[in-house]
């Protein structure tokens, strides 16, 4: 035994010696860099553009810019931050007592559940470069995803950053949804649907708009069939969550009780402090949608500040005028839709215009939070559609309205002739697409979900509250 | 002995209890407690929902006094207490039976 063991061990040792003497092969058949190419990867990384040496000569940076990288781990964080707790503290602060756990559960849930999918193969559906449709399933269990950076996405950041980064919106969209389902949804159902949910419409959006070659990806791919611009995720994140979410909230039909029995929010202190927590993760989400620490962060950074701030003011003024009385949660709620309406123009608009985004931002999400909503009668609990879905459609189509080269010069690339001419019929059509699929497929899944576990709990479930029925809890113990 | 209920603004709590303390009453008992007369309740909205809140937070007053301290008692209260505004709450006055101080097994006007 001991010795199949030693044996084992040398066959490992000179395994690994040969891949190094083939790894050192592979690099020394490049030149080494001449000291204007060394000057020129410097510039390139400080510049954020692709590494001067590449293809020519042996670079002498290894691996990631260390500037970039660092902008991009701590984006990470600050996205996934906007879920844990930030969403599941907006969410649990706006629900009834006897239901808080169960949206934090939800957010929970769907952090473990999208996070196994996407390194099996979500990822690689999603940025793999199979084809304009479909991203295919080269990088399956984070395959040739390592340290080094992926010039498709990042020339200076490192692959595994990239993908996690991508990870933590991928967590975040399937657990917008869970705002207009709650108090009444499964838990089982959530988990189940937002599963399926994911390779129906979010790996295939996301390969879409952002993914290398894919089919609507404006910026970087001159053969997209559909010219769209989607800077951090209005399409991505805020349209098909919101859409999906309108859908699967009338399958569900509203909560027992609703518009008869009083339902208000049981703290609007934790609804403050996820609204903060989201607002300050925003940053990672739009800002590091640059993939880099560069001047088009930076400038997102400021847009994304400007339209939350003005989002959040008009809802509030508003309320003011009509009611005699601005709200907190009117505060609260004007911030995330500004948020969410910036979010596809935040890389791609000048400031100025980020502060008539966020104007309309407050506007349109007021009216379609209590006007709209209040006439057709839907339960949409917490407002998924009328805050995402409206923002996100409204950014993506004001982005195509706004967009200049001025705020980023990578538009110059393959948009040139469509800024400011006509480039919102094509964010128009990416839009009327997305809307339409989102939509199909939630009410499919739904379907095949409510066959196989059921959606809905039952009515007594209900009226205990999800927390002691599904998780055997309860939020506060005094 | 009698027992004096007073329901008042939680907000003149301190004032009753020490204009109270003043005449020499020397114990109480006070409960949180939500309820509505003709000052009825308020609305709240949330997103443009609204909801009519009907019972508001007041604080009740419970004493027993022997019956010669009741209306000193009394006035004390109204005049701690009063606003003029509408919500200032009422007091209510039953005879109590019988009183026992537990440490002591005093009973009657001993024991309050």
């Amino acid at each position: 035994m001991k010795k199949f063991l030693l044996h084992l061990v040398l066959l490992a040792v000179v395994s690994l010696g040969a891949f190094n003497v083939l790894g050192a092969d592979a690099s020394t058949a490049k030149s080494a860099p001449t000291t204007e190419q060394r000057l020129d990867d410097i510039e390139a990384y400080i510049n954020n553009a692709a590494r001067a040496t590449d293809g020519k000569a042996m670079s002498k940076i290894g691996g990631a810019g260390p500037g970039h990288n660092g902008w991009m781990m701590t984006s990470t964080a600050l996205v996934l931050f906007m879920t844990l707790p930030g969403l599941a503290l907006f969410y649990g602060g706006l629900v009834r007592r006897k239901n808080v756990l169960s949206v934090i559960a939800q957010c929970l849930g769907l952090a473990g559940v999208v996070t196994v999918i996407w390194v099996v193969c979500g990822y690689s559906l999603s940025f793999g470069n199979a084809n304009p449709y479909c991203g295919g399933l080269k990088h399956a269990m984070f395959n040739g995803v390592d340290g080094a950076p992926n010039i498709a996405y990042g020339a200076w950041v490192s692959h595994n950053i990239f993908a996690i980064y991508q990870m933590m919106f991928a967590i975040i969209t399937p657990a917008l949804i869970v705002g207009a389902i709650a108090e009444r949804m499964k838990f089982s159902a959530v988990l189940l649907f937002c599963a399926l949910w994911m390779f129906a419409v979010y790996f295939p959006a996301a390969h879409a708009i952002w993914g290398d070659g894919g089919w609507m990806n404006g910026v970087w791919n001159p053969t997209a069939s559909v010219k769209a611009i989607d800077f951090a995720g209005g399409i991505v994140v805020h349209i098909t969550s919101g859409w999906s979410a309108l859908a699967l909230c009338l399958i569900l039909k509203p909560r027992f009780g609703y518009g008869k029995q009083p339902m208000p929010p049981h703290s609007l202190v934790l609804c403050a402090i996820g609204t903060g927590m989201l607002w300050v993760g925003w940053y990672g989400f739009n800002a590091g949608s640059a993939v880099a620490a560069d001047s088009i962060a930076a400038n997102a950074f400021v847009t994304t500040t400007l339209s939350a701030a003005v989002g959040s003011f008009v809802w509030a003024m508003i309320e003011y005028i009509k009611k005699g009385k601005p709200s907190v949660l009117g505060f609260c709620s004007g911030a995330i839709g500004g948020l969410a309406t910036i979010t596809p123009a935040c890389g791609f608009v000048e400031p100025k215009h980020a502060l008539l985004i966020g104007a309309f931002a407050g506007a349109a999400t007021y009216l379609a939070c209590t006007t709209l909503k209040s006439r057709f009668g839907y339960d949409d609990t917490l407002d998924t559609f009328g805050v995402h879905a409206i923002g996100g459609t409204l950014g993506t189509i004001l982005a195509g309205v706004f967009a200049t080269s001025a705020a980023n010069p990578n538009l110059d690339l393959n948009l040139k002739s469509l800024l400011g001419n006509g480039l919102w019929i094509e964010q128009l059509k990416a839009v009327s697409i997305w809307i339409a699929w989102s939509v199909l497929a939630t009410v499919i899944i739904a379907k095949l979900v409510d066959k196989l576990v059921g959606l809905r709990v039952n009515e007594e479930t209900e009226m205990v509250g999800l927390d002691l029925a599904e998780h055997g809890e309860e939020g506060y113990n005094d | 002995m009698k027992k004096i209920e007073a329901i008042i603004k939680p907000f003149k709590l301190a004032d009753v209890k020490d204009a109270l303390q003043e005449i020499g009453i020397e114990g109480m008992t006070v409960s949180e407690v939500k309820g509505f007369g003709r000052q009825k309740g308020h609305t709240e909205i949330y997103r443009g929902s609204e909801y009519t809140v009907d019972f508001l937070p007041k604080n009740k007053l419970e004493l027993v006094v022997s019956a010669d301290k009741v209306d000193i008692a009394i006035a004390a209260i109204i005049k701690a207490a009063k606003t003029g505004k509408i919500g200032d709450g009422k007091i209510f006055v039953t005879n109590i039976e019988q009183a026992i101080r537990i440490r002591t097994e005093e009973k009657g006007e001993e024991a309050v």
